[in-house]
């Protein structure tokens, strides 16, 4: 099977960690991969803050980059919400007869990473290790947008050595929120400082997402506040090994 | 307070009017605590339906439908109303609402009016106008009360002092009835009230209204409250005046099974409200002898014009957006600058103003969707928060000044990178310099200039790392080649 791995510009740019361990998970379940380097955004952050003619440049970017992809692969549920809820909106205002054809044909080929796993691979157990005590953040777009409910539990759950600390109020926001976290930093500092309350109850040394923007967002303030706990997206658990540890991503 | 302070076109930004409640330990406290018992009731109520989902779709396809033909239920309303002795009067804005009403109590030489809650009275700052015009207004509504009593401002749409705890009750109480020895038992507190307000019942015969529905088919009003307060303003006075926006029209009397099904558990985690209303026209001997309704645009109907945007006016105002809401949990409503605070506040008030006043409320949210999951008539309200920033944008990018504004000279630099992989490769590198000149030992950037700022104000940025993905894809390539 042949997948084109889309890493979205903030992964390739702040976390290609998470890129490296998607490449050594899937290659590890003998997924064959593909990267097109002229890929760049979304246009999720364009969209969000109100910038529709530019978003809709990028999403018609995005699909004819990836009109011949057999599948593409995006680490990232809030890029894939924006694929799904919005694009379609875009190049109905926007977009040409062509596009939107294009589109409709396009978007049952797009995955989110458990996604991909569960639905397109039908694997639970990718044979990973991580002996440490791991809290999920149920992100609001894998949450209600993608509609990912327990698959990525489902995932965790096979994880060797792996610890799931349940976490309160899972389906509150952390508070990015894109430009949000600009825009009302204060109001968004409120609702992540309400919010890792919850996190670090847990007690867990690793708190695990499928959005690193989430992820960004938490790690942040854990840093800021000295807390001891580290966050990490799901990918690099998953392409975690005996052999290889999630260390050798980072 | 006065009531100009939640009139969006005097109220400061979003983020500006939310600071000194995030500030208020005991007004975060409060709202947090009300909203969890409210949130949690809501929880358990719609667990048991498992229709809930059916009954969301239905509760939406007839707020639909109402919407898409609003001209003709509003004719059948008139007159089906008429027919039925009450007298029906059209309002195009708040200014001509106001005047109507004051001409009826005028009308009535009515000195003195009690009021059911209403959050369209509130939208017209009614009673501001009434008390300047010499006409004394008396809530009757227990939050509505204390609100009045303690020249306090509604936080909520339905609970709408819910910022307001039983001991500040008390002193509110204490003070404007002159019971010095009341103590903050809620039994106590209730019965001062009851007191207080029992004396108005039987010396008030000129009441004012708001109207849950409207019901095409039978001229009818419907109100649902859980006090019975409203049920005495209903059968006790000579004159009812109520005030609707146009939007509350129903098809038919049936349409009441969904909808007091959604609202009671959507509103207060009810299975049924306790006093549920419905009257039409004048009934001789039974109930008000003269009843008016004030029908009201004041911006509805531009509001019709567009799909997306009409969404909002299928609103029942339930308030579960509200309640789900990870923003007002933090902010109460006073932030909002609007009487109507929230999901639904944020995409309401704006249209209401036609976006010359609240620009800032669409973007007061992170666009998390729990609204859009609980909304019983299923508004989806971040796809209407987007229409909104999209129109905000369209707006201000017109104008000169925000040209050097730093947030759209970022996106719109961000465009020109984005579109073209080696201008977007080309950023990184710069970026990589530049950050790294703030980037500490430890690899993360702990303070940063301008709107950098904002995000470095309470967390930390990890350091841009040395190689991005695509230049790791590159070299692995290089290296199997």
């Amino acid at each position: 099977m042949r997948t084109s791995l889309f890493i979205t510009c903030y992964n390739d740019t702040l976390f290609p960690e998470t890129g490296r361990a998607v490449v050594t998970l899937l290659e590890r379940l003998g997924v064959e991969l593909e990267f097109r380097p002229t890929q760049t955004c979304c246009g999720q952050m364009h969209a969000n803050t109100g910038f529709r003619g530019e978003a809709f440049s990028q999403a018609k970017r995005f699909v004819q980059l990836y009109r011949d992809a057999e599948s593409v692969l995006i680490p990232s549920s809030s890029c894939v919400a924006m694929i799904r809820d919005q694009y379609h909106g875009l190049f109905e205002e926007l977009g040409s007869e062509s596009l939107r054809k294009d589109f409709a044909a396009l978007l049952p080929r797009v995955y989110e990473l458990s996604e991909f796993l569960i639905d397109r691979l039908g694997v639970e157990d990718v044979g990973a290790y991580f002996p440490h005590r791991v809290t999920y953040h149920a992100s609001c777009h894998g949450l209600r947008a993608l509609h990912l409910a327990n698959k990525p539990y489902r995932l965790l759950a096979k994880v060797k050595g792996l610890d799931l600390a349940p976490l309160a109020n899972t389906d509150r926001c952390c508070g990015f929120g894109g430009t949000f976290s600009i825009k009302n930093a204060e109001v968004s500092s409120a609702m992540l400082a309400t919010k890792l309350q919850d996190v670090v109850t847990t007690g867990a040394e690793y708190c695990t997402a499928l959005d690193n923007s989430c992820l960004m967002h938490l790690g942040g303030a854990l840093h800021r506040q000295y807390a001891g706990m580290k966050t990490i997206h799901l990918a690099q658990i998953l392409a975690s090994t005996e052999e290889q540890p999630a260390e050798a991503f980072a | 307070m006065s009531h100009a302070e939640l009139d969006p076109v005097y109220a400061p930004p979003f983020p500006e009017g939310a600071l000194p409640v995030l500030r208020n330990p005991q007004l975060r406290k409060n709202v947090a605590h009300a909203i969890d018992v409210i949130q949690a009731k809501r929880g358990r109520l719609v667990a048991e339906k498992t229709d809930w989902q059916e009954l969301r779709t239905a509760g939406s396809a007839i707020r639909a439908h109402a919407l898409e033909n609003l001209d003709y239920y509003l004719e059948q309303f008139e007159e089906r109303c008429t027919a039925a002795g009450g007298h029906v009067h059209w309002a195009v804005d708040a200014a001509e609402a106001r005047q109507i009403i004051l001409n009826l109590l005028r009308e009535e030489k009515a000195s003195e009016v009690i009021k059911i809650k209403t959050m369209t009275s509130a939208e017209i700052q009614l009673n501001p106008f009434l008390e300047t015009a010499g006409v004394k207004v008396f809530e009757t509504d227990l939050a509505e009360i204390i609100l009045q009593l303690g020249q306090e401002e509604p936080s909520h749409i339905v609970v709408p002092a819910l910022h307001i705890n039983r001991s500040q009750v008390r002193e509110i109480f204490a003070r404007s009835m002159g019971l010095k020895n009341l103590s903050d038992d809620p039994h106590a507190l209730t019965a001062a009230a009851r007191t207080y307000l029992r004396q108005k019942f039987l010396t008030i015969p000129t009441a004012i209204s708001g109207a849950n529905f409207l019901i095409a088919e039978t001229g009818g009003v419907a109100v649902v409250e859980s006090e019975g307060n409203g049920r005495m303003c209903l059968t006790l006075p000579r004159t009812m005046i109520t005030v609707a926006g146009i939007e509350k029209v129903l098809p038919r009397y049936q349409d009441l099974e969904v909808m007091l099904q959604v609202l009671a558990r959507s509103a207060t985690g009810e299975r049924m409200n306790p006093y549920t209303s419905l009257w039409t026209g004048v009934v001789p001997g039974d109930g008000p002898q003269r009843f008016y309704v004030v029908l009201l645009d004041n911006g509805r109907s531009r509001m019709l014009r567009r799909p997306v945007e009409r969404q909002t006016l299928k609103c029942i105002r339930c308030a579960a957006c509200m309640n789900a809401c990870p923003v007002y949990r933090q902010t109460g409503g006073h932030a909002y600058g609007s009487v109507y605070p929230g999901p639904i506040g944020a995409i309401l008030t704006p249209q209401l103003m036609e976006l010359k006043h609240a620009q800032t409320l669409p973007y007061a949210s992170s666009l998390c969707g729990a609204c859009y999951e609980v909304c019983p008539v299923k508004i989806n309200i971040p796809e209407v928060l987007l229409e909104l920033r999209a129109q905000v944008t369209d707006k201000e990018r017109k104008q000169t000044l925000r040209f050097f504004d730093p947030l759209y000279l970022g996106l719109r630099m961000a465009n020109l990178l984005f579109a073209r992989a080696w201008r977007f490769h080309l950023a990184q590198r710069f970026g990589r310099i530049g950050l790294g000149l703030f980037t500490r030992k430890d690899g993360w950037i702990h303070s940063l200039p301008f709107l950098g700022a904002k995000w470095t104000q309470t967390r930390d940025l990890r350091g841009l790392p040395q190689q991005t993905f695509h230049e790791w894809w590159a070299a692995r390539e290089r290296g199997a080649k």
